[in-house]
């Protein structure tokens, strides 16, 4: 049976809609609602805008977007405009619609806009944390007058703090109100509203009623210039030193889309990713915030083996050739896959464990869980599993062991001598308390990875450095079974090699890590990862459609 | 490119004639230039016996300084500029809020490595607050490469040195100050 994708129409020949810009045909479907500004981007054409933004309701405020609009006679092919400009976020892109974007009148109107909000402006852009990535900057360079009329000097903006996380530098604010309308359609919060009126208009909250909500650094994101600010990126990086990496957030089982910005392989901040599927256009303060650990100075940065009381460092190459010493003698070997590995790491650990152990349990490790799922009106949901990848990696142990063994049992399921192989790559503390890990690690061989020293390490013969998320490449499955391939960021800190990169050499391939190579492997394997096989785009597969086609 | 390209003009070597051919009228003209220099002022100067006479001390490229403000204060704001334009990667800025009420931002640790430093004045051209200039010290001497790397006290301390032979730029240049 044919994937469903391919023929997405299933009645006869759909009739599209022709929108012209500039000259460029376009088409448009019968039932998408698109407005000029998105047909214009469809045909390779900017139209600039401030308090559009595709995830908000349209209020046509900012005047930036003005066009001239008209239709097309479909019998005659005549062109009549409308005999002023509009908006074109608030024109919708029907059949035989056209707009004109580069006419005198909507040049002279776009620079008219442009001055208009460089007259109250500060232009203190030197200090400003939104240069270079500001679209005031921006589209005065592309649309604005060349020289100032008004005779104006720079100044400093007013600034107050708007909530624990977001601060407002009031002047810089050009009144998109893309924050306030964010507060009351997208969080339904409304902590953010406009005071005054005309000139003196500005953004602010209500006295003792902050921005307190737990999406509230969208905020800084909506905004077009540097008026919102993130108080936890303050002034720590200009913005155009830093490199964007395109990432999935570990913060939860939701695995947002996200752009990981760093500088010399340190994060400095993180950002949402458009991705239609899974969270649109935003992600909580949790992920946003939550990847410090990365740079923390207790992180272990070396493998270290213990015998008896004594403990020494080991060089890569001896942790790895008594990793498989250990392995290869144990008389029953288990593997926790912990649901921080991607699920190329994954099947790499769980095939060479079987290759080498056959009997080898492998179960999974333990899930992370805070308080309860957690969803807004607009459908964007914190999970309450703290771990970004328990469904791939649970799939993968149920194929190998025919069930799934989870953490609590595993105490059960190995043998009194049996060797314990334990990943980890849990942030702070993978929450496994000093009882248990003694009752787990009593006559049994313990080998242990994480970013942090645990309980459990305590009672490890051999405790090996594990790399971040960020600093590791692969694929992780959210909690939806959508799959996001990703890329390393930032390269781990010294003397830490990354999972992926370790297991590869124990497996004994050559070369370096190539996870790719391993998904399509994956992907051949089985038949629940078989949709990786075509192309995995950046906005991800789902594998459950893929499930339900081949049924 | 062919060589029977129609854009390629092709020129003769031109053929030397007899005195060419001998060498001598240009034998000549090189003892003419060197007779004339050995007459003529001296431009050299037995350093460090003797100092070399500067021309505009106010454009001269030396070492860097951090100038102040009129309350003494570091005048840079941490904008970033300088450090943006350097072709050489010597200018390390770390940034805060600053402590101040009337200032928003300011350079926590201003670090420039002289030994990396190419001279060139983009720092000076790309700052926007004329808080970095170059001064007409060129005698730089230093025990080692750390003492050469100079953090914002330094730079500050070289700024008091020089003010008063060499003016902030800025007022005649119409500059913030």
């Amino acid at each position: 049976m044919p994937c469903r994708r391919s023929r997405p129409y299933r009645m006869g020949v759909i009739e599209m809609g022709h929108v012209t810009v500039n000259g460029i045909d376009i088409e448009v479907g019968p039932h998408e609602h698109i407005n000029g500004i998105q047909a214009a981007h469809r045909a390779g054409v900017e139209i600039p805008h401030y308090c559009w933004h595709a995830g908000l309701s349209v209020v046509a405020s900012c005047r930036m977007c003005l066009v001239e609009s008209g239709r097309k006679n479909a019998e005659t092919g005549e062109v009549s405009l409308l005999p002023k400009v509009v908006p074109a976020c608030q024109t919708p892109a029907t059949d035989g619609t056209v707009f004109v974007t580069d006419s005198e009148k909507v040049r002279a109107a776009r620079q008219m806009v442009e001055e208009d909000l460089l007259l109250r402006h500060p232009v203190d852009c030197p200090i400003c944390d939104k240069a270079g990535e500001c679209s005031l900057q921006d589209y005065h360079f592309s649309y604005g007058r060349e020289q100032r009329r008004a005779d104006i000097d720079p100044f400093s903006s007013r600034r107050r703090p708007v909530g624990e996380s977001v601060t407002l530098f009031v002047d810089r604010c050009v009144m998109c109100t893309r924050c306030v309308r964010f507060t009351r359609e997208i969080t339904g919060t409304n902590e953010l509203m406009v005071i005054n009126r005309g000139a003196h208009e500005e953004i602010d909250t209500f006295p003792g009623f902050p921005l307190d909500n737990k999406m509230s650094g969208n905020v800084v994101d909506l905004c077009p210039v540097g008026a919102l600010g993130d108080v936890d990126f303050l002034y720590s990086q200009r913005v155009w030193f830093m490199k964007r990496h395109s990432g999935v957030c570990a913060g939860c089982s939701t695995g947002c889309s996200i752009h990981v910005e760093e500088n010399q392989d340190r994060v400095y901040r993180i950002k949402p990713r458009e991705n239609p599927h899974i969270n649109q256009w935003w992600m909580c303060d949790e992920g946003r915030y939550g990847f410090k650990y990365v740079h923390d100075a207790r992180r272990l940065t070396e493998p270290r083996q213990r015998d008896g009381e004594t403990e020494t460092t080991l060089t890569w190459d001896a942790a790895i050739a008594r990793m498989d010493a250990l392995v290869r003698s144990s008389q029953e070997l288990v593997v926790v896959l912990s649901p921080f590995l991607t699920v190329e790491e994954a099947y790499l650990l769980a095939t060479y464990a079987r290759q080498v152990q056959p009997k080898a349990v492998i179960s999974v490790g333990p899930i992370p869980c805070v308080g309860e799922n957690e969803t807004f009106p607009n459908g964007f949901t914190i999970r309450a599993e703290k771990c970004p990848n328990r469904r791939g990696v649970e799939e993968i142990a149920s194929r190998f062991q025919g069930r799934l063994i989870s953490w609590e049992s595993v105490g059960d399921e190995c043998g009194a001598q049996a060797t314990v192989w334990f990943t980890g790559g849990y942030p702070e503390a993978n929450g496994i308390s000093s009882d248990e890990a003694s009752r787990l690690a009593k006559n049994r061989t313990l080998i242990v990875q994480d970013l942090f020293a645990s309980a459990l390490s305590e009672h490890a013969t051999l405790v090996l450095p594990s790399a971040a998320w960020v600093e590791r490449a692969g694929s992780f499955v959210n909690a939806k079974d959508r799959l996001q391939s990703f890329t390393w960021a930032v390269r781990p800190p010294q003397g830490v090699q990354t999972e992926g990169q370790m297991l590869w050499r124990l497996a004994g391939r050559s070369g370096l890590y190539r996870p790719a190579d391993i998904l399509q492997e994956l992907g051949r394997e089985m038949s629940y990862f078989a949709a990786v096989l075509e192309e995995v785009p950046d906005t991800g597969v789902d594998l459950k459609l893929n499930q339900l086609a081949s049924v | 490119m062919q060589s029977n390209d129609t854009r390629i003009k092709w020129v003769e070597e031109p053929q030397l004639g007899w005195a060419g051919r001998m060498y001598l009228p240009l034998v000549f003209g090189g003892l003419t230039t060197t007779a004339r220099h050995l007459v003529s002022e001296k431009v050299t100067v037995s350093y460090p016996d003797e100092e070399p006479k500067l021309g505009n001390k106010l454009i001269y490229r030396g070492v860097h300084r951090l100038n102040r403000d009129e309350q003494g204060r570091v005048k840079c704001v941490a904008c970033f500029l300088c450090a943006t334009a350097c072709p050489a990667h010597c200018i390390d800025i770390l940034a805060a809020e600053s402590p101040w009420e009337d200032r928003e931002k300011y350079p926590q640790s201003f670090t420039i490595d002289e030994l990396r430093c190419i001279y060139c004045g983009m720092c000076e051209e790309a700052c926007p607050v004329d808080a970095i200039e170059l001064t007409s010290l060129y005698n730089l001497t230093g025990r080692s490469r750390e003492e050469m790397i100079f953090d914002k006290e330094k730079l500050l301390s070289v700024y008091d040195a020089t003010k008063d032979s060499e003016p902030m730029q800025s007022k005649s240049l119409g500059g913030t100050l």
